[in-house]
């Protein structure tokens, strides 16, 4: 069960109307390394990992779904008052004949949300650096936004985000290290 | 008690963004715990935190309608729940 809660995990500003921004930024809506594969990945894992590390993965899958919900309102608020000729300017005329302003799960090329992103694999240390992988790839990508845009507001909503991967994989690794002491301990006894 | 949500003022992002802070140290304390489960003392901050959160959040709610649906925030008549502002578009 979730509750919804009617604010956003951290605020988000922008300064100017940028739907070419908004192009590269759905990555991280419905990329491979994006929010929306952060979220169903750890959620989905979360049925099969030792109870141990449970608490972590549903934690941080829930997390996500709040990233998901900022990029979300990036990307809106990013292209709520462009034209379709600026659509058109900025790439995203292919998105406009399709979708209008609507958003959609895709990559900043375009390409559809997959469940091919996710991996499930049901051993609890190849899931778990997965996710390592997955947090530091999204990490990488929000570095590379924030270096393609000058608008200071947005700036500050991808740092905090890109800062949350760093803390996750962190927190993933500990989750790691404490299977593997789990594993140790049964070989003796 | 509120009559109506109020529209959204100076006081709204100075409450909102208070909400936000005590939000990211449960969220931080959270994840660290669930990884260091016998730490007594952040045990303790998370504790602290949330009776803090639950007031700020009652600030918020009487002044501005409910954080949340499904029963864990209280409406006022009219139903106040579906009124914008939504996060998005504050």
């Amino acid at each position: 069960m979730w509750i919804y809660e009617k604010k956003l995990q951290y605020p988000v500003r922008v300064s100017k109307c940028d739907p070419r921004m908004a192009k590269f930024l759905i990555e991280q809506y419905g990329g491979a390394d994006g929010e929306l594969s952060a979220a169903l990945r750890y959620l989905n894992q979360r049925y099969t990992i030792p109870d141990k590390v449970v608490g972590l993965l549903n934690d941080i899958g829930t997390e996500e779904f709040a990233h998901l919900e900022m990029i979300a309102t990036m990307v809106y608020k990013l292209t709520k008052d462009a034209t379709p000729e600026q659509l058109e300017e900025a790439g995203l005329g292919a998105h406009y004949a399709n979708h209008d302003k609507a958003l959609f799960y895709n990559n900043a090329a375009g390409v559809p949300w997959t469940a091919a992103y996710i991996a499930a694999k049901g051993d609890p240390i190849a899931d778990l650096y997965e996710d390592i992988a997955a947090e530091e790839k999204a990490r990488a990508t929000y570095q590379w936004l924030i270096d393609m845009t000058d608008d200071p507001d947005l700036q500050d909503s991808l740092k905090f985000l890109r800062e949350r991967e760093i803390v996750h994989s962190l927190r993933f690794r500990e989750a790691v290290e404490i299977l593997k002491e789990e594993q140790g301990r049964k070989k003796f006894f | 008690m509120t009559t109506a949500n109020r529209p959204v003022d100076e006081q709204f992002y100075q409450l909102l963004r208070r909400l936000q802070e005590l939000d990211f140290v449960l969220v931080e304390l959270n994840l660290y715990l669930d990884t260091h489960p016998h730490d007594a003392q952040a045990i303790e901050q998370y504790n602290q935190t949330a009776q803090q959160r639950w007031e700020v959040a009652q600030e918020f709610e009487s002044r501005y309608g409910p954080l949340m649906n499904f029963g864990h925030s209280y409406s006022d008549y009219p139903w106040q729940w579906k009124e914008a502002p939504w996060p998005w578009q504050v």
